[in-house]
């Protein structure tokens, strides 16, 4: 449990200490600060633009909704952001191994929001869903969601890229691109034979803890938030500081750092790498599942085609934080969902603009990133050797 | 007597390219061989193909026997074979520690990780102080170093070395060939391929000199110093 640390020997109080600061008061941390950053950030942005459009509008005082809307848009950036970081994670931890954009992602996230749904679905139809303990369920579905998708990512590596691996590097993309489609379709069909629809609604008339909004006062006024917002991000804090966990301070992530390194060498020093590679692709499927779940929860209704928007949207994010990267991963993801959030609350209030340009803005970042800052934001590692 | 490493008439290929042409070669217990030869004759190759790296179309590898050919590079290693690589290739963003126990990756016991650690750091007491830096700070020598105690962390029964020269200052070059000899004293048979065919043929017993993929001269690390050829094309003598 104390592999992290050079010393072998009785476990200390001070060894405690650190180990509790390294991997669960430093990523608290860590995810507090991305949060804040972007917050300020985007706060600060938001009265900019008020200050240089005062009235958009005749009769709307920016200013005014800004004020009105900011803790709003706060509390749904955070939401968008995590579920974006958690994605994130799955397309970084496998170009960190493989340096490839494992593209059918978006795919095991929509599965994931699939399985979440097929879960509360049953419990439902069996007629025991109100009775469970909502900590439990949430537990249950989030589960079932990881394993479902950590497989499914399991098996498409090794049905699909692994034998195409040293082929050129557009040949697996090519691949990756075709097991979208075909997970889309074969979800499509298989829901359409099952229950004859596609549209696929989380259960949730009879969990009142579920859907009653929790007030929150902020200054005078107060906010609704659906408790669905508390629960992703609660559960995306507690997988996110598990993966930290896992990468940082076991020894199979200390493994799967090795072969992202330098595989060749992995293999030398006795590491399996394939092995190694199925893991990758097991724990970042597992996260997008993860975020599936916690997104069809959210959202309330998913579809076969529920993925592509937020997998290209976290690609966005993991390119912005600097793919490869776990920890640009997060920072990304919490920062493009902090900055749809605003975009979707101002918009609004501008002729000829609305909520429906957000996704022109967002994907503008990614390409300013591409041109600008190709390695992303905390990305300074284009040390790949030849 | 078996050999402990043995290829038999073997061949590797790099896409087109033929680029060991049998090549026979055999490494007993305890020894230190040394594979001398200049640029693109196959040192590395020879090396790599033992190690499963690559792969030898033609031909076989044993070890003590046994065939190891077409093995995966882990599981070449799991059989006792330690590779040091061309260019070190340390994990640059793991520590100096995060290496070690890569290099253990198959020992799960954390007593015998941890005292194969202090047989590292009695070899490079440098080690011991750069622990918990970053591999891809360490100085070239540091870095070498460190190549080598994550080599050993497997406790082998045979390590390869390639070029552990390269790229180094004399009097750091001196130090890795004296480490060099005290391994091998403690009992890890050594084949060693270096384009310093000088210091190599010192602290070897025999030696090969490659040329274009194949063996070109077997001997005693003695006679092949006072060899004609040898001095002539390897140890830049007229």
């Amino acid at each position: 449990m104390l592999d992290a640390r050079p010393t072998v020997g009785a476990v200390s109080l001070r060894s405690l200490a650190e180990w509790i600061y390294r991997f669960i008061l430093f990523p608290i941390g860590q995810m507090f600060v991305f949060v804040v950053g972007a917050a300020v950030v985007l706060t600060l942005f938001a009265y900019g633009l008020a200050l240089l459009f005062p009235e958009p509008r005749p009769n709307i005082v920016l200013v005014d909704q800004v004020n009105r809307q900011l803790p709003g848009m706060i509390i749904s950036g955070i939401t968008t952001g995590f579920v974006y970081a958690m994605i994130a994670l799955g397309y970084t931890l496998v170009y960190g191994v493989l340096k490839f954009i494992n593209f059918a992602h978006s795919e095991i996230f929509m599965v994931g929001s699939v399985v979440g749904f097929e879960v509360m679905r049953r419990l439902d139809d069996a007629g025991n869903l109100p009775f469970w303990n909502p900590v439990l369920l949430i537990m249950l579905i989030i589960l079932v969601a990881m394993l479902f998708s950590g497989l499914l990512a399991v098996a498409i590596e090794r049905i699909a890229y692994r034998p195409l691996r040293g082929a050129p590097r557009l040949v697996p993309l090519i691949s990756a691109i075709g097991i979208s489609f075909f997970l889309i379709d074969f979800v499509r069909a298989f829901q359409a034979i099952t229950r004859n629809d596609f549209n696929l609604t989380y259960p949730t008339n009879d969990l009142e803890w579920l859907r009653t909004p929790v007030k929150l006062a902020i200054g005078e006024g107060t906010v609704n938030v659906r408790p669905t917002q508390f629960v992703v991000v609660l559960g995306a804090v507690v997988t996110l500081i598990a993966l930290n966990y896992f990468v940082n301070g076991t020894k199979l992530g200390r493994g799967i750092r090795a072969v992202s390194q330098d595989m060749t060498t992995a293999g030398l020093m006795g590491i399996n790498v394939n092995r190694m590679v199925s893991l990758t692709f097991f724990v970042g499927g597992s996260f997008g599942g993860a975020a599936g779940a916690l997104f069809g929860m959210n959202v309330g209704t998913v579809t076969p085609f529920v993925g592509f928007i937020p997998g290209i949207k976290a690609f966005t994010a993991a390119v912005l934080g600097g793919i490869g990267n776990v920890t640009g991963a997060l920072l990304g993801g919490l920062a493009l969902g902090m900055i749809e959030a605003f975009l979707n609350g101002l918009l609004v209030y501008f002729p000829a603009l609305g909520q429906r340009y957000t996704d022109v803005f967002a994907f503008s970042v990614l390409i300013l990133i591409l041109i600008f800052r190709p390695s992303g934001l905390l990305g300074e590692r284009v040390d790949e050797k030849v | 007597m078996t050999a402990l490493l043995e290829l038999q008439n073997v061949h590797t290929y790099y896409g087109h390219i033929h680029a060991l042409k049998g090549v026979n070669l055999r490494v007993d217990e305890g020894e230190i061989v040394t594979l001398v030869g200049s640029n693109g004759a196959g040192k590395s190759t020879s090396l790599r193909t033992i190690s499963g790296i690559a792969r030898a179309k033609v031909g076989h590898v044993h070890l003590e026997g046994r065939d190891i050919t077409g093995l995966k590079p882990h599981e070449v290693t799991a059989l006792g074979v330690g590779h040091v690589p061309e260019g070190r290739r340390i994990f640059p963003l793991l520590t100096v520690w995060e290496n070690l126990e890569i290099g253990a990756w198959n020992v799960s016991s954390r007593s015998v990780i941890s005292s194969r650690m202090e047989r590292v750091f009695e070899l490079f007491p440098r080690l011991k102080e750069r622990l918990n830096q970053k591999g891809g700070t360490l100085s070239g020598g540091e870095q070498q170093m460190l190549a080598i105690g994550r080599a050993l962390m497997a406790q082998p029964r045979i390590l390869l070395l390639d070029e552990p020269s390269m790229g180094l200052a004399p009097v750091l070059v001196e130090g890795i060939f004296d480490i060099i000899k005290q391994i091998n004293a403690q009992g890890t048979t050594i084949l060693l391929v270096e384009q310093n065919a000088l210091m190599a043929l010192e602290v070897a017993s025999r030696g090969y000199v490659l040329q274009s993929g194949s063996i070109a001269l077997q001997d005693t690390a003695h006679n092949l110093m006072n060899n004609e050829m040898v001095r002539r094309v390897y140890l830049g003598e007229n």
